[in-house]
């Protein structure tokens, strides 16, 4: 088992691997090391075939602060030029089984772009959402002026990249940013039941679906519904959608072993 | 930490805040907000406080803001009065309705303005029969703040509601007792016992509970029946894990006096 300092990486239990960001004297700023171990955890799980869905969370009051400052404060251009992040998030963005965030507290800057590189975001009540990185006079680097455009639309966006301001967990739910908003002290069980429901579904055609609608922000929708026709005629080779269908007819619960 | 315009005391598991500009009826200053703010961070951040008691100095429990801070002359610039909402009273407000644990408001004299409604947002309040609520917004031209337009017509029903906030007249404490805005109200000379009793009572009970009984209140008044019945169900799963459940049960069963922790 890898050592880390910066996450904490729990047993897969239930096909879940549950990882938690652990720098609780820097509210889960994401310093570089933090992001290495994030990546190559999730490329462990990747790999692991004991683990069928991922769940990210970071501590009952924060999330994940943003990036941390002090050290980007360190870099210059040539330094930002040489930068390890960016293969880091690349690592993190394509991790092919279903990530799920589960957010509590401050989710800011680099944070917010974290849980958005999630495929959904369960929220706490308490949770606080942000991109402040104009206060410091510099912009979201991770994805944030991308990925919240589509989520959120040009409207809230720009609001938030321009402004610098938050929005609560009812707002962001409004917006579409999380798919469910739940009781502070519930949300870590309620992604985690979640990540539970989802790991108990074909892996195959999970990550199908994954891909399928991660390509709906890359391609025209004739060409989306190219894709999704070619990856539902691919499952018909697969046992599981037999599997699926049959139990399904038969009235009890599947077994998918991702064949 | 030492305050010049508030008493805070911290007494087995009892946190009591005195508003303490006795002249001035205890009247809302920039600096007496900040020092409320202050003590109340302490009150949420220290888990062996397990009940707030908040109550004036001298005759008065709080005249609302200082008018003073605010006299506007003939041709001066109108003062913004949405920055001070913005960043006392809101923030006082939000804090009481939040703070995860139950709040007690003795009220010892007169609440006027938004020491009226201040007191209205505290979980359980007492009135001494001399004391007097009063709305007064009307009268200058403004509105009831503070929750007020918020608290009013959940508490009195939208009638009353009006009636205060349009008329700005004074309402006794008897009278809020019958109408429902406060618990009760008790003879002058024994509001503190009571208060205190009432608050040493509430420290040793389920405070966990306690929280999310009042979260759960509190919630009703913007959720459906269906919602409210899904929150019921979350927090009292939540509730279920606590360690007060398990020795209030465990009590009940043994026939014994509960020592409830708060968690």
């Amino acid at each position: 088992m890898t050592a880390y300092s910066d996450i904490q990486v729990d047993t897969p239990y239930n096909g879940v691997q549950l990882i938690r960001l652990n720098r609780p004297d820097a509210h889960n700023a994401l310093r570089t090391a933090l992001l290495g171990e994030l990546a190559t955890a999730l490329a462990a799980a990747a790999e692991d075939k004991r683990v069928r869905a991922v769940v990210i969370t970071g501590s009952e009051k924060v999330f994940a602060a943003g990036a941390d400052i002090k050290e980007m404060a360190a870099l210059d251009a040539v330094g930002l030029w040489k930068d390890q992040r960016p293969q880091h998030w690349q690592t993190i963005r394509s991790f092919s089984k279903p990530l799920i965030a589960s957010v509590n507290g401050y989710c800011l800057g680099g944070g917010m772009e974290l849980a958005m590189h999630a495929d959904m975001i369960i929220a706490g009540e308490d949770a606080r959402f942000g991109q402040p990185e104009i206060n410091l006079g510099i912009i979201p680097g991770a994805g944030g002026t991308q990925r919240l455009v589509r989520s959120v639309g040009k409207a809230l966006a720009m609001k938030l990249v321009l402004s610098g301001e938050f929005i609560n967990a009812r707002e962001a739910l409004a917006a579409g940013l999380v798919a469910e908003v739940t009781q502070p002290e519930l949300t870590l069980k309620r992604a985690t039941a979640l990540a539970e429901t989802i790991a108990s579904k074909s892996p195959i055609a999970l990550r199908l679906a994954k891909e399928a609608i991660l390509a709906s922000y890359e391609t025209p929708l004739s060409q989306g519904l190219e894709l999704e026709r070619k990856a539902f005629l691919f499952l018909a080779t697969t046992q599981d959608r037999q599997e699926g269908i049959d139990a399904f007819l038969e009235k009890r619960p599947p077994q998918f072993t991702g064949q | 930490m030492s305050y010049n315009n508030i008493l805070f005391q911290v007494e087995s598991g009892i946190a009591t805040l005195t508003l303490n500009r006795p002249d001035s009826l205890n009247s809302f200053t920039s600096e007496m907000h900040s020092e409320i703010r202050q003590a109340l961070k302490q009150v949420k951040q220290d888990a062996t406080i397990r009940c707030l008691l908040l109550t004036g100095a001298g005759r008065g429990f709080c005249a609302g803001q200082d008018l003073n801070d605010r006299a506007v002359a003939p041709g001066e610039a109108m003062p913004d009065l949405s920055q001070s909402i913005k960043q006392n009273y809101n923030p006082l407000v939000r804090a009481l309705m939040t703070l995860d644990k139950p709040v007690i408001c003795a009220v010892n004299g007169v609440a006027a303005g938004a020491g009226a409604n201040i007191a209205l947002a505290c979980d359980i309040v007492l009135a001494a029969r001399s004391a007097n609520f009063i709305q007064g917004f009307s009268k200058i031209g403004l509105i009831p703040d503070s929750g007020g337009t918020w608290t009013l017509p959940r508490l009195a029903g939208r009638a009353r509601a009006m009636g205060m906030a349009m008329l700005s007249g004074k309402l006794s404490a008897e009278q809020a007792e019958q109408w429902g805005l406060i618990w009760q109200a008790v003879d002058d000379e024994k509001l503190l016992d009571e208060a205190n009793s009432l608050a040493a009572h509430l420290a040793t009970q389920p405070t966990k509970g306690l929280a999310l009984t009042k979260r759960a209140i509190n919630a009703a008044g913007g959720n459906s029946l269906d919602q409210q019945l899904d929150l019921e169900c979350d927090l009292q799963y939540i509730a279920g894990c606590s360690h007060d459940y398990r020795e209030g049960v465990n009590a009940f069963v043994g026939k014994r006096k509960p020592e409830f922790k708060g968690e």
